[in-house]
């Protein structure tokens, strides 16, 4: 596909994970971590307000998210908090100008100084943190 | 408002929620993680003014935080006056009602009314 056929996939073609490298895939996932924290804290929102029921209320609702089911979703909103949090960091940074390399004249294969290897190393360094904070988050919930 | 201090109040809400809310979670690590989540461990975390202080500012912050940064990926799918008038306008009544509901609990618990 040449370059301007890449243009008439619409939305596709901007979703695309695989094209443009881990900036992209750290784009799609800032935004789905985003959602699905914003998702949780609804549901949490909801859940800790079964403490107006009484012991009785909440005891009910908390023996549903106290199996091995919600451990893991638990787990994954762990995940999702510490990748959202630590690549936010460096989005901003990067907003801020830090990092992002200095301003030169667009010569050819016109690599853009702002993708260069220390916001990369940001993102990974986010899916390990993530990585890591879920292992722990495993040890605390299922140790018990 | 401008789309400038909104991100700014996007960035700040989110660096202070991720101070307290690793205070959140600490609270759970002083005890047991189950029983932290205990009937009368909670309601005393809610009549405990500062902590109760602390959870309506949380709730206030994430709220904010949530709801703009999903104004933000709507708006960044589909733009037009009216679209982006009902997201904007659709994300605040929602982060209103999200307070709302949140504080609801939060008060009436610490004032003993459970």
């Amino acid at each position: 596909m040449n370059p301007q056929d890449e243009h008439k996939e619409g939305i596709g073609g901007m979703a695309n994970p695989g094209r443009y490298g881990i900036e992209r895939v750290a784009y799609w996932l800032m935004r789905l971590t985003g959602l699905g924290l914003l998702a949780y804290f609804v549901a949490h929102i909801y859940e800790t307000s079964n403490i107006l029921q009484g012991k009785a209320g909440w005891d009910e609702f908390l023996a549903l998210t106290q199996t091995t089911e919600g451990h893991i979703f638990l787990t994954l909103v762990i995940g999702m908090c510490v990748f959202h949090t630590v690549n936010g960091i460096r989005v901003m940074l990067g907003h801020g100008g830090v990092g992002v390399g200095r301003p030169g004249r667009p010569d050819y294969p016109y690599t853009p100084a702002s993708q260069n290897a220390r916001h990369k190393i940001g993102i990974y360094t986010a899916i390990v943190l993530a990585a890591i904070a879920m292992m722990y988050g495993m040890a605390v919930m299922f140790g018990e | 408002m401008r789309e400038s201090h909104i991100m700014k109040i996007h960035y700040g809400t989110a660096l202070a929620a991720v101070g307290l809310v690793a205070v959140h979670i600490l609270m759970r690590l002083t005890q047991g993680f189950a029983e932290s989540l205990e009937y009368e461990s909670v309601l005393a975390n809610y009549r405990f003014l500062p902590y109760a202080g602390l959870l309506e500012i949380i709730l206030i912050l994430l709220s904010v935080h949530g709801f703009n940064g999903l104004r933000v990926i709507l708006l960044e799918l589909k733009q037009g006056h009216t679209y982006e008038k009902a997201v904007s306008y659709g994300c605040v009544a929602a982060m209103i009602g999200l307070i709302a509901y949140g504080s609801r609990t939060i008060f009436m618990t610490n004032m003993g009314m459970v």
